[in-house]
């Protein structure tokens, strides 16, 4: 047990020391938030404020409305995330468990949709919303998202691997198609829920070239454009930008915190081909 | 009878299509209507209140003749020919020395995953802070091993340029590689991607059955021929799919742009105008949307020839076991 604990001495060495790049702007951008502007300009600079101001947090909300944008950008993750949910356990339940002609067809259309890039589809898209009268609406920033392609894949291959037996029990006993997906297939989905869940929330909560498009008006921007406009207006206003930036980040790390395993699971698991 | 079955099967068909009909609305709306639309719109004149005349193909030859867009495309080459291959060695590297059960793994994980849920506008903010030229942390580390700080993300000069010296100042635009300020970008990039791909990695160390490793210890294997002739082959799936989304991802870089560079963004010298931010540019600050869907479209090529070529080209090396 000591000897394997000498052999991996440098390896802890390493990989302390690479922890220490990663965590190191975490810690200088709550630093930086609670020095004065003076100090934080000190160079060489002080690794620890020497008076904690955290005044600099109640600055940032006479500033800027971030309460407001982050109730934003809940709404539109939550409204999102309702919408692929329901878009996407509906169309994986039909590819997976129904059989008609034009399914293989149209779900092949739907995974090729997945390889176009952003910019081909985003002005067409931007005229769309225009013509609808939805520009700077929070509509125009939820219900182009409400279909998760990748959702759909990851549901289809587990409706798919679900025993048939399940199925016609269901039928004998009388359950609808509708009937048998809420009651039977949904419980037992929980792991491809979850994971979709996970990316949806990371996806929405951190959007930016979406709603920095469809937005104008500074009541309707979601945090992170609110937050990128904060940073153009305040270029240099160090402190305040990394209070607000601390403030930002505060509520995907928490819940980063606390819901690890699920998160670094799903994710590992989009990566296994098969 | 055969009414019967017919029935039944126009029942199935039918309700197929009601099921995937909310997913299909929206696609149609916002995805396969648009893709159609925007061939449309790149053949006209189109400015922010609607199309002013029928152009044909001249924007589609603007856009091969202008020297930015060119640029551009150079500045999202040098960000992915510098990030993605970093990005697997260095997460690989990592995921291997988390794989030789280390206590702690759990910690160091969550640590190298935080850039990955932090929002890039916040890590934007952030490194634009530390790569500050006067005041910013990363200059005054370096200043610890006597090193001259750079003006980073105001710097245009190329990284080769800069090495090179006076050499280095001869040579063409094409060859004086990323820009001190792309730099920064670079180095941001594969700060936020490491946590991701670890993870990745991690993953598919874990399904290398331990039997190889220790065939190749009887066998008398060093640390090196291990790799190269166990780990190396059998990651290789896991790897041509970290090649695949970290291009990807490094194709759509654009709020680092935003928020980090200029102003003008896109500078110094644009030297930090990708692709993304070149077309963000032109449709949505200078409404050129006709001219905009023509950069589209060659994004689009160019991330099909990405693909087709990992796909025909990579992909047989990969070994499947």
């Amino acid at each position: 047990m000591a000897r394997l604990r000498a052999r991996n001495l440098p390896v802890h060495f390493l990989l302390i020391l690479g922890g220490v790049g990663m965590v190191l702007p975490f810690f200088w951008m709550v630093s930086t938030s609670l020095k004065t502007p003076l100090e934080a300009l000190r160079f060489p600079p002080t690794w620890v404020p020497t008076v904690f101001q955290w005044a600099n947090y109640a600055e940032v909300f006479r500033q800027i409305p971030l309460l407001r944008y982050m109730g934003n950008t809940l709404f539109i993750t939550f409204a999102s995330l309702m919408g692929v949910l329901l878009t996407g356990i509906l169309a994986a339940y039909a590819f997976a468990r129904f059989r008609f002609p034009g399914r293989e067809a149209t779900f092949m259309l739907f995974l090729a949709l997945m390889m176009i890039p952003l910019p081909v589809y985003l002005v067409p898209s931007y005229m769309i919303l225009f013509q609808l009268g939805w520009i700077d609406t929070y509509a125009a920033m939820i219900v182009p998202w409400t279909v998760n392609i990748f959702g759909i894949f990851l549901l289809r291959q587990h409706f798919k691997q679900l025993p048939e037996d399940l199925f016609d029990a269901a039928r004998m006993d009388g359950c609808s198609r509708l009937g048998t997906l809420f009651r039977i297939v949904l419980p037992l989905s929980k792991p491809p829920i979850v994971t979709i869940t996970v990316f949806n929330v990371i996806g929405s909560w951190n959007s930016f070239f979406w709603p920095l498009i469809v937005t104008n008006s500074d009541s309707i921007r979601p945090l992170q454009v609110g937050l990128a406009y904060f940073s153009r207006e305040q270029s240099t206003n160090y402190t305040l930008l990394m209070a607000a930036t601390t403030m930002a980040i505060i509520p995907l790390i928490v819940l980063f915190f606390f819901a690890q395993r699920q998160i670094i699971q799903s994710q590992a698991r989009s990566g296994l081909k098969e | 009878m055969f009414s019967r079955t017919f029935k039944k099967r126009l029942r199935e068909t039918l309700a197929g299509y009601a099921y995937l009909l909310p997913a299909l609305a929206v696609l149609a709306s916002f995805r396969i209507i648009p893709i159609i639309l925007s061939v449309r719109v790149s053949l006209y004149d189109w400015g922010m209140a609607g199309p002013r005349g029928f152009v044909g193909f001249a924007n589609y030859l603007a856009v091969l003749t202008d020297a930015v867009f060119w640029r551009s495309l150079l500045n999202t080459g040098w960000y992915m020919v510098f990030t993605v291959p970093a990005l697997v060695a260095f997460s690989l590297g990592i995921a291997i020395l988390l794989n030789q059960r280390v206590r702690g793994l759990g910690a160091y994980r969550t640590i190298y995953y935080l850039p990955v849920v932090t929002s890039i506008v916040a890590v934007s903010i952030v490194w634009r802070w530390i790569l500050h030229p006067d005041r910013g942390l990363l200059n005054y580390i370096l200043s610890w091993v006597g090193a001259d700080g750079l003006r980073w993300l105001q710097d245009p000069r190329g990284l080769f340029q800069l090495i090179l010296g006076d050499t280095g100042n001869r040579l063409p635009e094409l060859l004086r590689g990323p820009s001190i300020a792309m730099c920064s970008l670079i180095l941001m990039g594969i700060w936020k991607g490491l946590g991701y791909n670890i993870v990745i990695f991690l993953a598919g160390l874990q399904n290398i059955p331990k039997t190889y490793y220790e065939a190749a210890r009887i066998d008398g294997a060093g640390r090196w021929r291990t790799f190269r002739s166990i780990t190396w082959p059998l990651i290789s799936p896991t790897t041509y799919y970290i090649l695949i989304m970290s291009s990807i991802v490094a194709f759509e870089t654009f709020a680092q742009v935003w928020i980090m560079t200029g102003p003008p963004a896109g500078g110094p010298l644009s030297t930090t105008k990708v692709v993304m931010y070149y077309f963000y540019e032109q449709s949505f600050e200078l409404w050129r949307l006709g001219y905009g869907a023509s950069i589209a479209f060659f994004a689009f090529l160019i991330i099909l020839a990405l693909t087709l070529f990992q796909r025909f080209v990579l992909e047989r090396r990969v070994h499947y076991g």
